[in-house]
């Protein structure tokens, strides 16, 4: 049997009392977009972050249940193995102010202290470039600190740094809700592109944007999944009352 | 109504004009001091002075090449013992700043901060100088490195909490371990921050005598031994000063005019260093 990329299956987290993620199961498949959608405070952040156990690094915190990449479980992985194989992507751009464009792609190895030739250096900083349709813009000024592109650039720049790690599954946390609507949609037709490679998992605000490049919608209410389905299916004849209230505009 | 704001603009005029007094009443006895110094101190500085140690009493000539060694390594050796511990600790502080450890450690930096140095060179004078049996430069570094510490551990710390968590994620997300994160980005990207804090320790200690009267001593021979009495530019100063022969005076005062310079040059490197260094985020 294939197994899934990423499964849950009752899975909780808490931040000390607070439980804020309570018994997600779900199965994601390869090479498909999820949208993660519900309202702010509902868990979403906390998920991701579990997803690639950044959420216990915050004191506090703890998770309970199974959560598997492929047939590995995720919590008995060493966590920095976890963090090659599932990359992640901000909200607001976080290229690293004191490195160059080119180190700042290659960051993953450089900061690790991996050593790799310089002609395979060079390859993976052009092929991650290019994934993250960045490679035009930036291929004269490489060594250039990443902190002079704007906003958008930044962000296709972090986008890179994760697809250099050649990772399974890249989370998205709202990467478009710090940017201009051009920004937002040069990087929306990059997850088009993104899929033939990799899963990826988006926490997104925007319902036209889950609409526009999810194939299947995770709904998220008070720390529950509500409902996880094809996006066409959700957004035009959701099965639970939270989902249809929601996408309706009755709550935000 | 017209007069109304006729009378409040004179007022602002009135107050704008006083403030401009104040603020020339303040800074001409600092330039005043500045250029005496400078006139006083700078027909003494050539080749020879920096070269040779001071002379004798009643022969002319002799310079100060014992205090600027000695000073050069004292301060080098008191960076030595102060940068690394300070910068660790501000690290910590920074890193853990809400743990009972960085709440202690911070209220006992304030009150080093607040130490006399005199009272420090009297604690170094009991713990290193009496059980040793001598006067050393390694003990005037240590009461040194002493009143260094407050301000790198500060500057450090201080520089390090305004870096934006976002950078230590971005570098976690990225399977990172968390001593390299704060190695190899939280250190890198506050660097003109910590520097700074390095330069300005060193320009508030540079000219530090008292800590160094029962420590370092003095020594009118040039020496390099750590664990032997070390002459330095402020002891000189003192000695000379207060002697009764002029050659002696002029002695000090080109030592002071050294010594203004250092730290005026450490100043404006400390200012170059922070524009040219500085981390847009
Ligand atoms: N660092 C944190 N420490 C404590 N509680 C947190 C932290 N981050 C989020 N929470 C809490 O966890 C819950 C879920 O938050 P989050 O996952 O950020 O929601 P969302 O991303 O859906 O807006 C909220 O109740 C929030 O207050
Ligand atoms: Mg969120």
């Amino acid at each position: 049997m294939e197994h899934s990329v990423i499964s849950a299956s009752n899975f909780n987290a808490w931040f000390g009392d607070n439980h804020a993620v309570k018994d997600v199961s779900i199965k994601i498949e390869k090479n498909q977009v999820i949208a993660v959608m519900g309202p702010s405070g509902c868990g979403k952040t906390t998920f991701l972050r579990c997803i690639n156990r950044m959420h216990e690094l915050v004191p506090g915190a703890r998770t309970e249940g199974m959560l598997k990449l492929y047939a590995d479980d995720i919590y008995t992985m060493n966590p920095i193995y976890v963090r090659y194989k599932i990359g992640m992507v901000f909200q607001r751009p976080n290229p690293f102010p004191n490195l160059s464009i080119y180190d700042n792609v290659v960051a993953g190895y450089k900061l690790n202290g991996l050593k790799i030739p310089k002609v395979e250096m060079d390859h993976i900083v052009e092929k991650s470039l290019t994934s993250a349709a960045l490679w035009n813009e930036v291929k004269d000024s490489l060594h250039k600190k990443g902190t002079f592109l704007s906003g958008g650039q930044q962000q296709r720049l972090c986008i890179a740094r994760a697809i250099a790690m050649e990772p399974e599954v890249i989370l998205f946390d709202e990467p478009t809700s710090a940017l201009d609507p051009i920004s937002t949609s040069s990087i929306e037709a990059l997850f088009h592109e993104l899929k033939a490679n990799y899963t990826l998992i988006i926490v997104t605000h925007n319902m036209q944007q889950a609409a526009r490049v999810s194939d299947k919608t995770a709904f998220f209410y008070l720390g529950e999944l509500v409902e996880f389905d094809n996006t066409r299916q959700m957004f035009t004849a959701p099965k639970d009352k939270r989902t249809q209230n929601y996408i309706t505009g009755r709550f935000s | 109504m017209d007069a109304r704001l006729k009378v409040r603009n004179t007022k602002s005029i009135v107050f704008k004009s006083i403030i401009i007094f104040l603020a020339f009443v303040i800074t001409i006895p600092l330039i005043i001091i500045l250029l005496y110094i400078i006139k006083q101190g700078v027909t003494q500085v050539n080749w020879h002075f920096l070269t040779h140690v001071p002379a004798p009493v009643g022969e002319t000539g002799g310079g100060i090449s014992n205090a600027l060694l000695g000073s050069i390594i004292i301060v080098a050796l008191s960076s030595l013992i102060a940068i690394p511990t300070g910068i660790l600790t501000g690290i910590y502080l920074s890193e853990n700043a809400t743990t009972r450890l960085a709440y202690y450690a911070g209220l006992c930096v304030d009150i080093l901060q607040g130490v006399p140095s005199i009272v420090v060179g009297m604690v170094v004078y009991f713990w290193i100088v009496k059980p040793l049996g001598t006067f050393s430069a390694l003990s005037g570094s240590v009461a040194l490195a002493i009143m260094m510490l407050p301000i790198v551990i500060r500057s450090t710390e201080q520089t390090l909490k305004l870096l934006p968590d976002s950078l230590k994620e971005a570098a976690l997300s990225l399977g990172v371990p968390y001593h390299r994160v704060i190695l190899k980005v939280i250190v890198p990207c506050g660097f003109a921050g910590i520097l700074s804090g390095i330069m300005l320790s060193v320009a508030r200690i540079v000219g530090e005598t008292a800590p160094l009267l029962f420590t370092a001593f003095g020594n009118p021979y040039l020496s390099a031994a750590i664990t032997k009495p070390m002459q330095s530019l402020p002891l000189l100063i003192f000695n000379y000063a207060t002697s009764p022969y002029d050659e002696w005076h002029n002695l000090a005062w080109g030592a002071s005019f050294i010594l203004l310079m250092f730290v005026l040059l450490l100043n404006i490197f400390t200012k170059l260093i922070t524009r040219k260094w500085n981390i847009q985020l």
